[in-house]
């Protein structure tokens, strides 16, 4: 059975984290946009995409440490290789997990 | 409405069921382990799976479900858990507003639908792919489902206490740091993007050092993008920019 008070927050969180998802892509995709935000949102993936991986790579632990001897951050170096220069993304993935499967035996 | 030319660049739906299934597996396998995880901690936790899945299904977003089972297991109530869900989940406003430009002349249905799969990392591939090309919202709708419905399936999984894939194993902890590793690189297309993601990635990193939670990739996204912004439009400094 599901308990009425653990609906509520299930349902108060579910609102909460849809309506961020949904506004801008209901409101500005009806807005022109000036061209410095059209350049600014160009330039959103890959300052998220690095503000995401690399504070998983290089801390730990609650509150947060700097820790560059991570097994995460050590296959990182050759993942990063990899990626660059084959840019395949399977490939990345397959050779990351293999590398962090080696580094859980080695390391 | 959808204007004709899109619908003339958009692909049928069975194509676009397809290319959007296969093109998840990498977030599906990531989420397939971190969700088998997240359904073992819920269950010690004193949730059922039904519990568990309708978690997964109604608020679909990985570390807020994580830190609200944390709190209900501290006994704490609505208000402070519906306002750290949203605080934590926030980032997601800053990626649906990126999406934009890749989802005009669309109708309400079409966008609220997609706007219910966008995490971090459907964000980070679908980014990806329309920029390559070859991809347009059908894909990408079916690709933020397909991740959607394997997180369900994975949380309900671990709910019933299956660890089916032992701590460690193939390495699967790290396929979505991979994914994201690679998606970087994709994004980095001259000179601009490079400065930006370095700038954004130790801004996120003396961040998270000063403070806790992770409002530290929406502060150093925007910052580090808007210097990017500062540096293209000012002729001095990107001089020897290429025009993008």
């Amino acid at each position: 059975m599901i308990h009425a008070d653990y609906l509520y927050i299930l349902i108060g969180m579910g609102i909460v984290t849809y309506v961020p998802r949904w506004l801008p892509l209901v409101f500005l995709s009806r807005l022109r946009l000036p061209e410095w935000f059209e350049q600014w949102l160009d330039l959103i993936p890959a300052a998220i995409l690095s503000s995401l991986i690399l504070p998983i790579l290089i801390t730990t632990g609650e509150p947060r440490q700097l820790d560059l001897l991570r097994p995460e951050l050590i296959v990182a170096v050759p993942t990063f290789l990899f990626a660059i220069k084959t840019r395949s993304l399977a490939g990345t993935v397959v050779v990351g997990m293999f590398l962090f499967w080696l580094a859980g035996k080695f390391l | 409405m959808l204007s004709m030319n899109s619908e003339e660049r958009t692909a049928p739906w069975p194509a676009a069921i397809k290319d959007g299934a296969i093109g998840a597996w990498p977030i599906c396998l990531g989420y397939l382990a971190i969700g088998l995880a997240f359904g073992v901690i819920a269950q010690k936790a004193g949730l059922s799976p039904l519990e568990i899945g309708l978690m997964s299904l109604l608020v679909y977003a990985g570390s807020s479900q994580f830190i609200a089972v944390s709190m209900l297991s501290a006994g704490a109530g609505f208000v402070p858990i519906v306002i750290t869900t949203f605080t934590v989940n926030l980032r997601h406003m800053l990626m649906s507003s990126s999406l934009v430009t890749y989802m005009r002349n669309l109708g309400t249905g079409p966008l609220s639908l997609f706007a219910y799969g966008v995490t971090d990392e459907s964000f980070a591939l679908n980014s990806a792919k329309f920029r390559s090309g070859n991809w347009d919202w059908r894909r990408a709708l079916v690709l933020n489902h397909t991740t959607n419905l394997t997180w369900i399936a994975s949380t309900v999984a671990g709910g019933f206490g299956g660890e089916f894939i032992p701590a460690g194993a193939f390495g699967i902890d790290y396929a979505l740091s991979a994914m994201f590793i690679c998606l970087l690189i994709f994004q980095l297309r001259g000179k601009v993007y490079v400065i930006v993601a370095v700038i954004a990635g130790l801004l996120a990193v003396g961040l998270s050092l000063l403070i806790p939670g992770n409002s530290y990739i929406v502060i150093a996204s925007v910052l580090a993008a808007a210097l990017g912004v500062i540096f293209k439009r000012s002729p001095r400094l990107s001089r020897t920019e290429e025009r993008t």
